[in-house]
This record gives C-alpha cells, structure tokens and sequence, in this order.
C-alpha cells in the first residue's frame, strides 16, 4: 500500500465558524489525502494528542476568533514537547497580514487567507510532506 | 528508531504513544520494517478483547463509543479505538470524522483513538486493521474498539474481527425488510436501538427483537435488543454488561479460541489477495496494453473469459 498524505483539521479555541475548514477537508480529501476532522472548540492539548495519535504529517488550524495569537503559541510548545516538531502546521480563516510575521516566527509554516484556491493549499501540502 | 525492531517492541510496551502511532502508520503504509515488527508481534502478543461497532451512518456509533469507553474507564480499563471510515474509490481519500463525537475522552491518558481508512484497492479488507488491534494489545489495552460504518461486505469483513458485535441501528432504520436486508443483522452479537426518544423506537425494538429470533435455533447466545440514548447517556451500562455477558459466553463454551482461528485464517486470505494484487494484478491493470485488451472484447473480437486465461496462466 501506498504512503497517504495525513492531514489533521481542527478549530482552536472558542470559535463556531467552521465553513472553511470543512471545505478544506472536503477538498483535501479529493486530492487523495486523508483526512482527520475533529470538530469545533478544541483546546491546544486536544489538537496535539489527536495529531500525535493520528500520526499526520500536517495540521491545519483554521481561526476566525483573532485569537490566533493566544492559542497558536500553546500548540507549537505542546508539538514541541511531545517531540513532534517534525508536523508541519499550517492555518487560514482570519488572521490579519500584520500577525503573519509573528506566526511564521513561531513556526508556522504558511497563512492562507480567506479566496485561497484549494489547489494552491494542496500543492502547498504535497510540497511540504514529500 | 523506527529501524530498530526491538528499540520499537519496547516502546509501544512500554505504551510510547507516539512510537504506538508511527508503528501503525508503518503498518498502515506496509513499509519493510513495518513487516518485521508485526512477525515479531504475532508470535508474542496474545489480542485483547475486541468489540466492533457498526451500523448505518448516524446512528451514533462514535457518541455511543464514548460512552461506552467512559463505562469502562471508570473500572479502570484501558481502551483502544479505531475508527474506521471508507476511503473514496474516486480519489482516494478520506475524511475521517469519528473524533468530532469523542471529544470528552480525547485527552484521557488511557485512552489511544486512531482514525484509519479502509484503503483496500481491490475490494477485500485491510489487513492493517488487524495489526493495529494487536500493537495496541501489545501497548496493554484492555479492551479495543473497532468502529465502523455498517454497510456492505467490506464493514462486514471487519466486524467479523470483533470478538462481540455491537450492531447500531435507530428508530427511522426502517422496515425488518429494510433491516434484513442490511445483512449486517448476521452477524450483531448485540442489537442496539439508539436515539430512544425518536417515535417508534420501542417498535424497531419489537421488530428486531421478532428478527433475531429467527436466528440459529441451536445457538445458545440469544442477542439481547437494547434501547439507548446516546446523548442522554441512558441503557449504556445495559451495553457494556451485555458486553461482559457475551465475553463469559465464549469463554465457557470456548468460541473465544474458535473466533480468534477464524480472524487468522481471515488475515491469511486478506494478505494472500494483497499478494495477489500486487504482484500479479496489478502490473496487468497498470500495462499499457491493458485497454487494448478491453477495445478487443468491446469490439466482439475475444472475450473476458478467454483472456483473463491468458493474461494470467495459472494450471
């Protein structure tokens, strides 16, 4: 059997808009990855147990609260410390272009925004992962 | 790491989660090591108690899980759950949903949820399935759960695995007819009736009660029918004694050992296909001169038969 690209989609934090990220699975999962959903709400340590547990090669965190500076941070020093540094992280929703800096620095990996083709993610990812 | 086979035996012994993790995943994806870890495996790790849920999708087989698994954790047992989804024929891929109705035992530290697609390209059931049951038993869960979507041969295949059967239908499922038709009714140890404050749901209970008294007359085990509320959190105790009850079952009449002969010879059918496929079936499928072979039979110049004979000459 053939080695899958495993994405993770979750949502951060208290944030109920989840359109997006259900259009990213959606469209990432007919480029022929895998795809893990784990629903709205979940805190830095749900995203991390999942990702390490599912064993992906990436997460997308999608965001639309602005909290994104807040909760981003908890998540990387938790991949971190479960030695899973090696997961690629991306995000999208709303996240103003001044904070990109920021969130590269932190180690994320790329910031799509709102009328990013899904093809342009899905290069992004197959990059990444090869 | 993932070189060193015993470094690896230890790990996941020593319940390393994400070594437990990347160990599926090399199974999952069939790599050499991946290979060696699971001969070594087999012939040292006895499965723990498997239970398979299944049934239609979104009849709460995933809130049911939860539940379940909060039963048991209370006694405190530890639980392994694989969650699986259909991989698209289309694409490929799949979207692995099972976790969104988890959330309340994402975080326990004794509780391993991994997401696995069906992947099988050729029809028949992935073999990784049951490798995972056995890394997890290895890691010293107590119990497994295996869930999946129950319909069609391939959901049938793998709930086979399961020690008990835990079949999940709701009151909307439809007529016996409907039910029956399902197949899936074959094979439920366990019947299960969820969202019990829907209409009718005490009638579905009569008709699958009638059904399954249908079943081998000389089997011992009757499947009791259980009405449940998932989300209210009501009859789940029901589930997990029934659970015991159907354990002790096969314990005294020693079909555990029956069941778990039967699994084997199923895993030796599924690598022997895989085998198959990849070695003999697919070098023809992916040949450049494989259309040609189906423009000749379109055009009435030979015929299937004839030509899968000469295609693969066996004698």
């Amino acid at each position: 059997m053939d080695k899958k690209i495993k994405v993770l989609i979750a949502k951060p934090g208290l944030d109920g808009h989840d359109r997006g990220a259900k259009v990213i699975a959606r469209g990432l999962k007919e480029a022929g990855m895998e795809v893990v959903y784990t629903g709205l709400r979940q805190t830095p340590e749900q995203i991390v147990r999942s990702a390490v547990q599912e064993d992906v090669d990436v997460i997308g965190l999608s965001i639309l609260s602005g909290a994104h500076t807040h909760l981003f941070p908890e998540i990387m020093k938790r991949l971190e410390e479960s030695d899973r540094e090696d997961i690629k992280v991306i995000a999208g929703g709303i996240i103003p272009e001044g904070d990109h800096k920021e969130l590269k620095e932190l180690g994320i990996e790329a910031v799509f925004q709102p009328g990013t083709p899904i093809s342009e993610i899905v290069e992004f990812i197959e990059k990444e992962v090869k | 790491m993932t070189n060193d086979i015993e470094k690896l035996y230890a790990e996941i012994q020593k319940g390393n989660e994400n070594i437990i993790a990347q160990a599926i995943s090399m199974v999952e994806d069939g790599t050499k090591n991946g290979l060696k870890l699971m001969k070594k495996i087999y012939k040292n790790v006895e499965p723990a108690y498997m239970v398979g849920i299944s049934g239609p999708p979104g009849s709460g087989k995933s809130t049911l899980t939860q539940r379940i698994v909060q039963l048991w954790r209370k006694q405190n047992k530890k639980v392994g759950i694989i969650a699986i989804d259909p991989t698209s024929h289309f694409s490929g891929g799949a979207l692995l949903g099972d976790r969104v109705r988890m959330n309340e035992i994402s975080t326990d530290p004794n509780v391993f949820i991994r997401s696995m697609a069906t992947r099988g390209s050729l029809g028949g059931l992935n073999s990784s399935i049951y490798d995972t049951v056995l890394i997890f038993s290895l890691a010293g869960f107590d119990y497994i759960i295996i869930e999946t979507v129950g319909v069609g041969q391939n959901e049938i295949d793998i709930v086979k695995l399961a020690d008990t059967t835990v079949f999940v239908t709701v009151p909307e499922a439809g007529d016996e007819i409907q039910a029956y038709k399902a197949g899936l009714m074959e094979v439920g140890d366990i019947f299960v009736v969820n969202k019990s404050d829907r209409p009718n749901s005490q009638q579905m209970v009569l008709t699958i009660e009638q059904l399954v008294s249908f079943k081998d007359e000389d089997k011992e085990w009757k499947p009791p029918v259980i009405s449940t509320n998932a989300l209210k959190n009501k009859g789940i105790s029901d589930i997990k004694d029934w659970i015991t009850k159907h354990h002790d079952y096969l314990l005294d009449n020693k079909l555990l050992k029956e069941n778990r002969k039967q699994v084997i010879k199923a895993q030796m059918i599924n690598l022997m296909e895989k085998t198959l496929n990849e070695k003999y079936i697919k070098p023809i499928l992916e040949d450049e001169k494989f259309p040609e072979h189906i423009e000749q039979i379109y055009d009435k110049k030979k015929d299937p038969y004839s030509t899968v004979e000469e295609l693969m000459p066996f004698d």
